[in-house]
């Protein structure tokens, strides 16, 4: 049952370096703000012309 | 009539649009936008949500101030040779076409490289090439598609952000160890004696030590910070006890794992530090949403035009200016520091101070306070302050400018933890001495059980957490409060006192009639031009009316509150108000009439009905059965009838009221004991709003309001007032039933504390969950009754 120590080791091994992620992650800003992103994405990347493309096919979305 | 959407701003554009493209526009400056938006191919912004717009301001000159390097600097969040970053505050973005337009904006202008929109905090963060637009041009810009930016001396100054995130570190070390620790604690829960499992129990013990180090001298610093100084100044506030009970466990637990004579409660300690900012996080996250609290030094402009000796004008940031500094403010622009009058036509709106919107007129000599608002021409004066020591800034500090809670929740929370700290350590004492001669061994253990079971800790989280969600809950329902501990003013009032116009009258759709001599086209237009001045309710339902657009400008224009307003367009002198105030004959003091005079001859008067808000006489029913009503108006006794009818018997209402004489009114209610709720359109009523317990501000525009009130109702939640009102009522029974379940559960604790029965695990397990018990109570409760009440 020896073994327990290593296997306490390595397992908080991982959790902390979990914790060094999860710092890091915070510092980079991104969950500053979680509510514009989910927004952002639903932009089309290029811009429809108007004249090329048919009638209202462009639905309002939700905000 | 037709009177069309403006397909820019969704505002109604009258009886004459302005037309472009076979689409409606309320005004030049919406179909200028649509303009450029459509010749630059971004049509995609209305596509997603209808009507997205908001109206650009005037632009001119507005932001001459951002070409100085120096303020530009301040702004600047990063700069060198080629690029430059800045973060402005928009405050009209609000919906997605907002995000898209602005994140667009490099279509616009080939100088902006990229754009980084901030929802929530309604913030947007431009990159953008310094020699192929500047600041000011980028500020131009924006504002030109209708999001100014609203640039203070609070962004330039400040270094906010950085300092939230160290919440959430703390949260996670403490609910990393939390957790760990638990799963650590197994074995012992069990108390099966295996030899395996007492072999490794040091090893288990000594991990759990080293975890809980960090969570209590990181993420439990504020509270046992915050208590030492309290203990410093000899006050006892709710972090001693909090502290105490933290800091007990660690020693205790330390010792025995030390000594080998128990497992500690490492996990009851690592798990109260996380609760206690887990809910610390929640209240945080309610009021951003809502931040209605507006430091009061961003009203305070960042820069100003200073006058050398040459006469000529430079823009100087605010800091810079000296004593003896001659500076020009120009019409709305604030005055930034205490100064003296030098010349000019000074016409001083002092209403973000005081709340009292009647401007005041000051001759040369007279000293000018910073924070007033100039109306009118140009001034000059000199500054006999620097803007550090200004009078004012000391009297915006929230604890100077609103009136002193009386006895708040807070203050009760603080005297019970007061006396709750006295009582434990008076019993930990008596019953330590007692131990201490029936059986030393266990005298310890009843002692540091005391300490460790008794925490008020549900008391401290009861009070925030069922306000702070009942003010998200409110603020979902438009009803937004300055801060929790209105809702505790709301619910003591027993005298509610409303306004009449813009209050419990609608600002449009008022019904209006002209009688007398009709008047020509030129007239009419000059009669819009002097009430395009004009804010109060009346003038803007007569100016919506008049169907004819008004060109040219008012000059000499006054406002005369309570009366009527003049001014002269082109060669004709108009008067509008009151019979009284135009001379005319009055045959029936029983309506609303505005009386026409142009150069001196009366030529008819218009008549206007109210227009009640719809679910008014509900409201009245409702409310009247439990309070107080009254309603205060500048109007004559036209409505008398009117408002008997609506209001509940014996109510009492007041005409022909001043601003001041509201104020005293409300002065008197307070006199014979009354705690007065007053509700306002926060115009001419602003120093009754100040003056009572609850100053509530009705409000058709979000955007517009005074800081001399409580909160503000948008118009359209009008007939949830009762509700509200009940709610608030409700949210302080389950304060007070939250405290009753945190007593139990410390006397039950006590309980078995003093009889020396205090095991580990009861104390592990009551302790979280007296914690998470109440939280959940707040929570589910006031959800649960504004589910009921509300819908």
């Amino acid at each position: 049952m020896n073994i327990i120590f290593m296997l306490i080791a390595a397992s908080l091994v991982i959790a902390i370096l979990f914790f060094i992620l999860f710092v890091k992650s915070v510092k980079s800003g991104q969950y500053d703000d979680v509510y514009t992103p989910s927004v952002r994405m639903l932009f089309e990347d290029e811009l429809v012309k108007q004249k090329n493309s048919e009638p209202d096919n462009n639905q309002k979305s939700v905000n | 009539m037709n009177n069309p959407d403006c397909f820019h701003c969704g505002t109604k554009c009258g009886s004459d649009p302005i037309v472009f493209e076979d689409k409606p526009f309320c005004c030049n400056g919406c179909k200028t936008v649509f303009e450029i938006l459509n010749q630059n191919e971004l049509n995609v912004y209305y596509d997603l949500e209808s009507a997205p717009g908001t109206i650009p301001n005037e632009i001119a000159g507005k932001f001459d101030y951002l070409a100085n390097p120096d303020i530009a600097k301040k702004l600047l969040e990063f700069e060198d040779e080629e690029t430059a970053v800045v973060n402005f505050y928009i405050p009209t973005i609000h919906c997605s076409s907002c995000i898209w337009v602005l994140e667009n904006l490099h279509k616009l202008n080939k100088g902006v490289q990229t754009t980084l929109v901030n929802f929530p905090k309604k913030e947007v963060r431009i990159t953008f090439k310094k020699n192929e637009i500047s600041l000011q041009q980028l500020a131009e810009l924006i504002t030109s598609i209708g999001y100014e930016p609203y640039i203070s001396l609070e962004s330039a100054d400040a270094d906010e952000t950085r300092v939230d995130r160290k919440l959430i570190y703390q949260v996670a070390i403490a609910g990393f160890a939390f957790g760990n620790i638990m799963m650590l604690s197994f074995p012992e829960y069990f108390q099966v004696d295996e030899f395996w499992l007492n072999r490794f129990k040091p090893f288990f013990r000594g991990i759990m030590l080293a975890m809980a180090i960090p969570a209590v001298v990181y993420s439990g610093r504020d509270y046992l910070i915050s208590a030492f100084k309290g203990l410093k100044h000899g006050i006892l506030n709710i972090d001693v006890p909090i502290s105490l009970g933290i800091l007990v466990l660690f020693v205790r637990s330390t010792y025995e794992v030390m000594t080998g004579t128990g497992q500690g409660y490492f996990d009851s300690l690592t798990g109260l530090i996380f609760f206690l900012l887990l809910g610390k996080v929640f209240q945080q996250k309610t009021y951003s949403f809502l931040s209605f609290e507006r430091d009061y030094k961003s009203y305070f402009p960042i820069a100003v035009t200073q006058i050398d000796k040459n006469k000529t004008q430079h823009s100087i940031s605010v800091n810079d200016v000296k004593k003896g500094d001659r500076l020009l403010i120009r019409n709305e622009e604030i005055i930034p520091v205490d100064g003296i009058l030098l010349n000019g036509d000074a016409l001083i709106d002092y209403s973000f101070v005081t709340g009292e919107s009647l401007p005041l007129s000051k001759i040369s000599g007279d000293k000018l306070y910073a924070g007033g608002k100039q109306k009118g021409p140009a001034i000059e004066m000199e500054a006999i302050e620097t803007v550090k020591q200004s009078y004012l800034t000391q009297l915006w500090s929230k604890d100077i400018f609103g009136q002193q809670n009386k006895d708040n929740i807070k203050t009760l929370t603080d005297s019970i933890s007061k006396q709750f700290t006295f009582i434990i350590l008076g019993i930990a004492l008596a019953a330590g001495i007692f131990w201490y001669f029936q059986d030393r061994s266990i005298a310890f253990q009843v002692v540091s059980a005391i300490l460790i079971v008794a925490c008020p800790c549900a008391l401290a989280l009861s009070a925030p957490f069922s306000l702070g969600n009942m003010i998200r809950i409110f603020g979902k329902e438009s009803f937004y409060l300055k801060d929790a501990y209105v809702i505790e003013s709301l619910s003591r009032a027993d005298t509610l006192v409303f306004d009449k116009t813009g209050t419990i009258t609608a600002n449009n759709a008022s019904e209006i009639n002209y009688l007398g001599t009709p008047l020509s086209k030129t007239e009419m237009m000059a009669i819009k031009a002097v009430l395009k001045s004009s804010n109060h309710p009346l003038s803007r339902a007569l100016y919506e009316y008049i169907p004819v657009k008004a060109e040219h400008e008012a000059a000499g224009f006054t406002e005369h509150l309570g009366e009527g307003i003049s001014g002269q367009v082109q060669d004709m002198k108009i008067a509008l108000g009151s019979a009284q105030f135009t001379g005319a004959v009055n045959q029936n003091p029983n309506q609303t009439q505005i009386h026409v005079k142009i150069n001196g001859e009366l030529k008819g008067m218009y008549l206007v009905s109210n227009n009640y808000r719809k679910g008014l006489n509900r409201v009245m029913d409702t409310l009247g059965k439990e309070y107080e009503l009254s309603v205060l108006t500048g109007d004559s006794e036209g409505e008398k009838e009117n408002l008997e009818s609506i209001l509940p018997e014996g109510s009492q209402i007041f005409f022909r009221q001043k601003p001041e004489d509201k104020l005293n009114r409300v002065k008197a209610f307070q006199e014979s004991e009354k705690s007065v709720m007053m509700l306002g359109d926060g115009l001419n009523d602003a120093g009754a709003l100040v003056q009572s317990d609850v100053g509530i501000a009705i409000s058709e525009n979000i955007n517009v309001f005074s800081p001399a009130c409580d909160g503000i109702l948008d118009a359209r939640s009008f007939s949830k007032l009762p509700s509200f009102l009940k709610l608030s009522k409700k949210t302080m029974s389950i304060i007070k039933i939250s405290f009753v379940i945190s007593f139990l559960y410390n006397i039950v604790g006590l309980l078995f504390a003093v009889t020396g029965n205090l095991s580990p695990i009861v104390a592990a397990i009551l302790m979280p969950v007296s914690s998470i018990s109440v939280v959940l109570f707040a929570t589910v409760a006031t959800n649960f009754v504004a589910k009921k009440i509300l819908y």
